[in-house]
């Protein structure tokens, strides 16, 4: 090894030691230790503190409100991205047609995503009040409790969330048909290809990876959303809006088990990992080119 | 492009627009209306103006603390991300590290890390440190979980800057501090302000790590305040709108003053890899 390159491996580890540190002491360590805490049964309130081994996993095999939380968690996500690819490629695709009014559009979409999730939550909640509501209104005066009637609050939180979301699908994607050299659409035409054609051959292989990376980002979000359904909800009505991720916060920091609550959030964090995982390996192999 | 094609690309961005300009008009509208016709809807819109609901949150709410906290947060946030991850994101595009591979796997990794899972521990080691309900503790928090997103985006960055730059200034004598000072940060500064502006939304939208660790307002943030926003008998809805507005000053600014810088951050962070 020459002496500079022993200089600049000494570089890299001194520039690299705050952010090892940082992660170390407030990612990598909390992220043991939730393991640790997992296996425990803690209750501070009544000072219990013992070690408990697998009880808190066996309990939830059979705990009725963590499927019910776990079947609530799919549905929101699948339906949620779902909808945020199929929107958010749509308008992609029509911005992108457009001469005019593109900044201004572009912008009222980017506000969505880049105001606090709190926000667009309150402002939903006041959409949808039952009698003042502007959704209602605009209905014909019904007077449906969209957050209070079971049936109906998980798409109202989901469709609150795609509001929220859905810009960030459609700003990827317009920026990717940007690049698209005009050219290609020219040679399409000089080829005779429909616009079907187009769109489908030329327009959706092109956006085939940034969608694929959209898709894995907003799942990882969907799955550990957290901010629209507990301002929204608070997992209510009748827990039929109860995520993995709320009943987790709820039951360490509102009925404060702190050993069974961070069994909840083990299991969010490896099926966070698990997609994240199974996503990279579709990715790695090149099943979506361009 | 066939003509009926047109029109349902026209008709696909109108509904867009529509969709997004009319709930951001509603509550902005709902933040100057009589406290006596909220409620009362049709018609929609109301006899007269007023400011009476932004005159209660600047007086009688904790708003004005809140957005200070915020404001302090969200920036001190965002110089400490950077101040750790402009080195860090140099190591990883420029210098030989050993375990890089694992390094940068943990740093993808961690990025796809959910907040639910740390949140307990954490909440110890802050009661432990004495640092619930302080900026130094929700600063920490924040700068450490925005670090991973902070290093690839910037790594991404570097790698743009021609490495010929760095070589002339090595040539001419220029030591680490000089190098950074005079070549680096200056050719990396369209991609540090992207960069900054995704961490700094980061911290000021935060929600479930503020919501746990604050407990007055001497640290209370923002979406948290507006979350637990108090009502006596009625919901207070024109003073939450006009708080609402409030809370988004700073995303409004950088969405209509920096969006290019904001495009360029959000795309650089889904394709480099």
């Amino acid at each position: 090894m020459t002496g500079r390159e022993a200089a600049d491996r000494r570089r890299g580890l001194v520039y690299i030691a705050p952010t090892v540190l940082a992660l170390g002491v407030l990612t990598v360590y909390p992220g043991i230790w939730v393991l640790w805490l997992s296996l425990q049964r803690r209750i501070p309130i009544f000072d219990v503190s013992r070690f408990a081994g697998f009880e808190n996993y066996a309990f939830l095999a059979g705990d009725a409100r963590f499927w019910s939380a776990g079947k609530t968690t799919a549905v929101f996500t699948l339906g949620s991205v779902a909808l945020e690819v199929a929107l958010g490629v749509a308008v992609a695709v029509a911005i992108n047609t457009q001469r005019r009014g593109r900044r201004l559009a572009l912008s009222l979409l980017l506000l969505a995503w880049a105001m606090p999730a709190v926000v667009a939550a309150k402002l939903f909640e006041w959409l949808y009040h039952p009698s003042a509501g502007l959704v209602n209104v605009l209905l014909g005066r019904h007077s449906i409790n969209w957050l209070g009637d079971p049936v109906v609050a998980l798409p109202a939180v989901i469709f609150a969330d795609v509001w929220r979301t859905m810009p960030f699908v459609a700003v990827l994607c317009y920026a990717r048909l940007l690049a698209i050299p005009a050219d290609v659409y020219e040679a399409a035409q000089v080829d005779g290809a429909g616009r079907f054609a187009t769109l489908t051959r030329i327009t959706l292989p092109l956006l085939g990876r940034i969608l694929l990376l959209a898709t894995l980002f907003r799942t990882l979000d969907a799955l550990r959303a957290f901010d629209i359904m507990f301002v929204l909800t608070g997992g209510g009505p009748a827990g039929t809006t109860e995520t993995l991720t709320v009943y987790a916060y709820r039951a360490l920091f509102q009925t404060l088990q702190l050993g069974f609550g961070s069994a909840v959030s083990v299991v969010v964090f490896v099926l966070v990992m698990a997609v994240a995982w199974a996503y990279l390996r579709l990715l790695r192999a090149g099943a979506v080119t361009a | 492009m066939s003509p009926r094609a047109r029109t349902l690309a026209d008709v696909v961005v109108v509904l867009a627009l529509a969709a997004y300009a009319i709930p951001f008009f509603w509550q902005l509208l709902t933040s100057f209306k009589p406290e006596a016709e909220l409620l009362r809807v049709p018609p929609l819109l109301p006899s007269r103006l007023t400011l009476s609901h932004y005159t209660a949150v600047l007086t009688q709410s904790v708003m004005p603390r809140a957005l200070v906290n915020s404001f302090g947060i969200a920036t001190l946030t965002t110089l400490m991300s950077l101040l750790a991850g402009v080195p860090a994101a140099y190591a990883v595009a420029r210098l030989p590290l050993p375990g890089k591979r694992f390094l940068l796997l943990a740093i993808v990794a961690s990025t796809a890390f959910p907040q639910i899972a740390t949140v307990s521990p954490l909440y110890l080691l802050m009661r432990t440190l004495e640092l619930r309900d302080t900026w130094t503790g929700l600063v920490l928090v924040h700068a450490s979980f925005a670090l991973p997103l902070t290093i690839w985006l910037l790594a991404g960055f570097v790698r743009e800057i021609p490495i010929e730059a760095e070589e002339a200034a090595s040539v001419d004598g220029a030591g680490p501090v000089a190098m950074f000072r005079w070549v680096i940060v200056p050719l990396l500064a369209p991609g540090l302000a992207s960069t900054a502006l995704l961490t700094f939304l980061f911290s000021w939208n935060e929600f479930l790590f503020a919501y746990t660790f604050t407990v007055s307002e001497a640290s209370r943030t923002i979406p948290v305040a507006l979350a637990l926003f108090p009502g006596v008998f009625e919901v207070p809805w024109g003073d939450i709108a006009a708080a609402s507005m409030l809370a988004s000053l700073p995303p409004v600014v950088i969405v209509i003053a920096l969006q290019r810088f904001l495009v360029r951050g959000l795309v650089a962070g889904a394709v480099k890899e």
